[in-house]
C-alpha cells in the first residue's frame, strides 16, 4: 500500500492507438482483482450494508430472535442519537483523546526513529527490542500491566513516587491521561519502524548535496528530509487516527467500562454499551454508521490536504 | 451494459435483503426422548465441587434413561449475554436446559427464549415446598419459566475483633451503621468503616427499600421510575453518605463492585461489608476468617431488617428444545431437593425449598442471619425486559457515583436516573 510517487508523464496521449491491447489489459486486470473484490464485498461491503439497514430499524434482542415484529423507524435512531447530549460529550472527548494519542505517538515514534538512525548498533538493537516488545503485547495484557503499575495500593509507580493510596483512574483527566500514555506506548513502535525505514532510505548523496549547498541542520530537516518522508508520515498519521479514534480495549479495561459515572467513555465503548450490553442493536448500528462516516471524511480530508501541499 | 447489469443486480439484492435478519421461531419441533441433552451451567470461581454434584446427577439421569447422553458446558457468567442471545437467534446452537440468573429472566422471556413450565410445575409435588417469594422471581406475568436452583441473600458482615477492641455493638439501624463506620475509620484510618461500592447495586437497593421507596413501580403493563420520590432519594442519599472520605473514600470506593467490596473485607481492609451467603468461601479464604460474624442488615427502626434483594439462579428449558419433556425431567432432578442439598454441601448455596432450608439451618449457625433476612421479606428488580438496558447502562450506579464524587446533588442525580429509566421503560 505504498503511495505511488512517480508522477504521471503529462501530455502523453496514445489512447486511440492502444485501444485493442488496453481492453485486453482491463479484462486481465479485472480477472486479477476478482478474488480480492469478492472477499472485500463479502467481508466488508455486506456487513456495512447490514449495519446501515439495521440502523433504520427498532432492532433489539426480541426482534433478532424473532419474538417481536420488526418496525421500520427511518431516521429515528439517528434523531435519538444526535439529540442525546451524552453523545456529543462523548464525541468531543473521543476527538480530543484521539488527537492527543495521535500527536503523542507520532512525536515519540519520530523522535525515537531519529535517535535510532544515529545510535550505535547495540543501543539501537535494544531500542528496537523494547519497541517491538511493546508492539507485540496484546492490548488486553498491556492494559492490565499498566493498571498494575499504577495500582493505588500495590503499584510500583505509587511506591516510587510515595503516593500510596492515590487513584490514577478516579479523576477524569488523570484517567484519560493514563490510558493515552498506554496507547502511545503500544502504538509508537509502528511509527518508529516506519519512519526509521524512511530515514534509512534517504540517499546519502541528497544529504551531501544539501550540506555542500550550505544548508543548516534545521534547514536540511525541514526542506529535505521531511518532504521526502511526507508520504510515510501520511500513512502513519492516517493509521494512527483510525486506530486511536476506534480505541476500545484500553478504555474498557483500564477505566472499568467507561470510568466513574461514564466520564471516560469514548465512541466505541459508548456504542458497545448501547448496542450489546443494552441490546439496542439499531441504535448501536447508527453509532457505527456515524463513526464510519466521520472516519472516512477525516481520512479523505487529510489525504486531499496532503496531495495539495505536496 | 455491464454497469446496467450491476445496477440491476444491486437493486434486486436490496429488494431481497432489505430487512435485518430475524430468527425463524415458527418451528415447534419434536419432543424426543433419546439422544443428546445439552445443558448450560455457569462456571463458578472454584468449579470443582459443582462439577462433582452435577456429574452425580448426570450419572443418575443416564442410568434411568436409555439412549440419553447429557452434555454439560460451563459458561463464564460475564460472557453469558452473547451466548444466550446467540442461542435465541440460532435455535440450532441452543442447549435444551440452562441455568440463568433471575434478573435476566424478563429479557429472555421477551425473546421467547424459555419454555413456559407453569403446567409442569403444577404436576410436580415438591413444587409446593418452594419458598413463594423465591418462586416469584421465576415468574413473568403469572407464568413460571424456571425452577429456582438456589437463592442468594445479602447481610452485614462485620469484624468481631475490631468491634470488641473499640467497644462497639453491631448497628441496630442504618443511621447507626453510618456513625459506627465513621467511628471505626476515625480510630483506624487504614480501614474502611464499611466497604461499599459505587457499582454495588444490590447494596444500594436495601437502602432504598428500607427507607420506604422503590426504584420503579408497575401500573398495568407500564412501568415508571420512582427513584426520584422523596423516600427513594432518602435511601440513595443514605447509601451515598457511606462513600465519603471519613468512611469509604470515593477515590477508592466509587468504582468498586460487590465482589470487590467483599474482597476488601476478606483482605482485612474494611470493618464491615454487605455480603451474600455465597461470599462465605471468599471470606473464609481471606485474612479475617476467624474474626468475623454476620447479622441481618438493619432497617431504619431498631429491630427491623432492611428488605434484601432476592438474587438467585434458575434452571429452565429452552423454548427451542426438541427434548422438552426430557429437559424438564433433568431440571426436576438437578433442581430437586436431594441435589439442592448436595449443592449446599458442596458449594454452600442456599436451597430454595423451605424444608431443606430449615433442615440445614439447624446445623449451620452461619446461615441463620441470611434465613432471618429471607423470612423478613425480600424484594426484586423490575421484572421487565427494559431492566436489561437499565442495568447495562449502569443508570443507578451512575447516580450514586455522581453523588459520591460531589458532581451532582441527590435530586439532580436521581431525576436524571428516573428520566433514563422511563426512556428505557418506554422503549425509546
Amino acid at each position: 500500500m505504498l503511495p505511488q510517487v512517480t508522477p504521471a508523464a503529462p501530455g502523453v496521449r496514445t489512447r486511440p492507438a492502444r485501444r485493442g491491447p488496453q481492453r485486453g489489459q482491463a479484462r486481465a486486470a479485472a480477472l486479477y482483482l476478482l478474488p480480492t473484490s469478492v472477499i472485500l464485498l463479502g467481508l466488508l461491503a455486506y456487513p456495512l450494508y447490514q449495519l446501515v439497514v439495521i440502523s433504520f430499524y427498532d432492532y433489539g434482542q426480541p426482534q433478532a430472535s424473532g419474538a417481536a415484529p420488526l418496525v421500520f423507524l427511518g431516521f429515528d435512531n439517528y434523531v435519538t442519537l444526535l439529540g442525546d447530549p451524552q453523545f456529543w460529550d462523548v464525541l468531543a472527548a473521543t476527538v480530543v483523546f484521539a488527537a492527543v494519542c495521535v500527536v503523542g505517538s507520532l512525536l515519540v515514534g519520530t523522535a525515537l526513529a531519529v535517535l535510532a538512525s544515529r545510535a550505535n548498533p547495540l543501543p539501537r538493537m535494544l531500542l528496537f527490542l523494547a519497541a517491538l516488545g511493546a508492539w507485540a503485547t496484546p492490548a488486553m495484557a498491556g492494559s492490565y500491566v499498566w493498571l498494575f503499575m499504577f495500582d493505588q495500593d500495590f503499584g510500583i509507580v505509587n511506591e516510587v513516587l510515595g503516593l500510596a493510596g492515590h487513584s490514577w483512574t478516579f479523576e477524569r483527566f488523570s484517567a484519560f491521561g493514563l490510558v493515552a500514555a498506554e496507547i502511545v506506548w503500544c502504538s509508537f513502535p509502528f511509527v518508529m519502524v516506519t519512519m526509521y525505514a524512511g530515514i534509512k532510505a534517504i540517499a546519502p548523496e541528497v544529504l551531501e548535496a544539501a550540506a555542500l549547498d550550505g544548508a543548516s541542520a534545521t534547514r536540511t530537516a525541514t526542506s529535505v528530509i521531511l518532504p521526502i518522508l511526507r508520504p510515510l508520515l501520511m500513512i502513519a498519521t492516517i493509521q494512527s487516527i483510525i486506530w486511536d479514534f476506534k480505541v476500545f480495549t484500553q478504555i474498557y479495561v483500564m477505566t472499568g467500562g467507561g470510568g466513574v459515572a461514564g466520564q471516560n467513555l469514548v465512541l466505541n465503548v459508548f456504542a458497545y454499551q448501547k448496542a450489546f450490553a443494552g441490546e439496542q442493536y439499531g441504535l448501536g448500528a447508527a453509532i457505527g454508521v456515524v463513526m464510519t462516516v466521520l472516519l472516512l471524511s477525516i481520512t479523505g480530508l487529510y489525504v486531499r490536504a496532503q496531495r495539495r501541499t505536496s | 451494459m455491464l454497469k446496467r447489469a450491476i445496477a440491476a443486480a444491486a437493486i434486486v439484492a436490496t429488494a431481497v435483503a432489505c430487512a435485518p435478519p430475524q430468527a425463524d421461531t415458527t418451528d415447534e419441533g419434536a419432543d424426543r426422548s433419546s439422544g443428546e441433552l445439552k445443558v448450560w451451567l455457569f462456571q463458578e470461581a472454584s468449579n470443582g465441587p459443582k462439577e462433582d454434584v452435577v456429574d452425580q446427577a448426570i450419572a443418575e439421569f443416564e442410568a434411568a434413561h436409555d439412549d440419553v447422553k447429557v452434555n454439560v458446558e460451563y459458561l463464564p457468567v460475564d460472557g453469558r449475554a452473547s451466548r444466550f442471545n446467540g442461542a435465541f437467534n440460532d435455535p440450532d446452537s441452543a442447549p435444551d436446559v440452562a441455568e440463568f440468573g433471575n434478573t435476566d429472566l424478563a429479557g429472555y422471556v421477551a425473546s421467547n427464549g424459555f419454555a413456559d413450565l407453569s403446567g409442569d410445575l403444577d404436576q410436580w409435588p415438591d413444587a409446593a415446598d418452594l419458598v413463594p417469594e423465591v418462586l416469584d422471581t421465576a415468574k413473568i406475568d403469572g407464568r413460571t419459566y424456571g425452577v429456582p436452583w438456589f437463592t442468594g441473600t445479602r447481610a452485614l458482615y462485620y469484624r468481631t475483633d475490631v468491634f470488641t477492641e473499640l467497644g462497639l455493638e453491631p448497628p441496630a439501624t442504618l443511621a447507626e451503621l453510618t456513625t459506627t463506620a465513621r467511628a471505626i475509620r476515625a480510630a483506624k484510618p487504614d480501614m474502611y468503616g464499611i466497604a461499599v461500592g459505587g457499582k454495588y447495586l444490590f447494596a444500594l437497593l436495601p437502602y432504598v427499600w428500607a427507607n420506604g421507596g422503590d426504584i420503579a413501580e408497575r401500573d398495568g403493563d407500564a412501568w415508571s421510575a420512582t427513584i426520584d420520590t422523596p423516600e427513594a432519594r432518602a435511601g440513595l442519599a443514605q447509601y451515598a453518605e457511606l462513600l465519603r472520605p471519613d468512611i469509604c473514600p470515593p477515590a477508592q470506593c466509587a468504582q468498586l463492585t460487590g465482589s470487590q467490596t467483599v474482597a476488601a473485607f476478606a483482605g482485612g481492609k474494611a470493618a464491615m461489608a454487605i455480603g451474600g451467603d455465597f461470599n462465605r468461601a471468599a471470606v473464609d479464604a481471606g485474612a479475617v476468617k476467624d474474626d468475623y460474624a454476620v447479622v441481618p442488615l438493619p432497617g431504619t427502626e431498631p429491630g427491623s431488617i432492611a428488605p434484601a434483594f432476592a438474587g438467585g439462579n434458575l434452571l429452565g428449558v429452552f423454548g427451542s428444545s426438541e427434548r422438552r419433556t426430557l429437559g424438564w425431567e433433568f431440571v426436576t432432578l438437578l433442581g430437586g431437593k436431594e441435589y439442592q442439598r448436595k449443592m449446599y454441601d458442596a458449594m454452600g448455596t442456599m436451597p430454595t425449598f423451605a424444608d431443606v432450608q430449615d433442615e440445614i439451618a439447624i446445623d449451620d449457625p452461619f446461615l441463620a442471619p441470611f434465613i432471618e433476612t429471607v423470612q423478613a421479606g425480600t424484594r426484586f428488580v423490575p421484572a421487565t425486559p427494559a431492566w436489561t438496558r437499565i442495568d447495562a447502562q449502569a443508570v443507578l450506579p451512575t447516580a450514586v457515583q455522581q453523588v459520591a464524587t460531589g458532581r451532582q446533588d441527590v435530586d439532580t442525580a436521581t431525576s436524571a436516573a428516573a428520566a433514563e429509566m422511563d426512556a428505557a421503560f418506554a422503549g425509546s
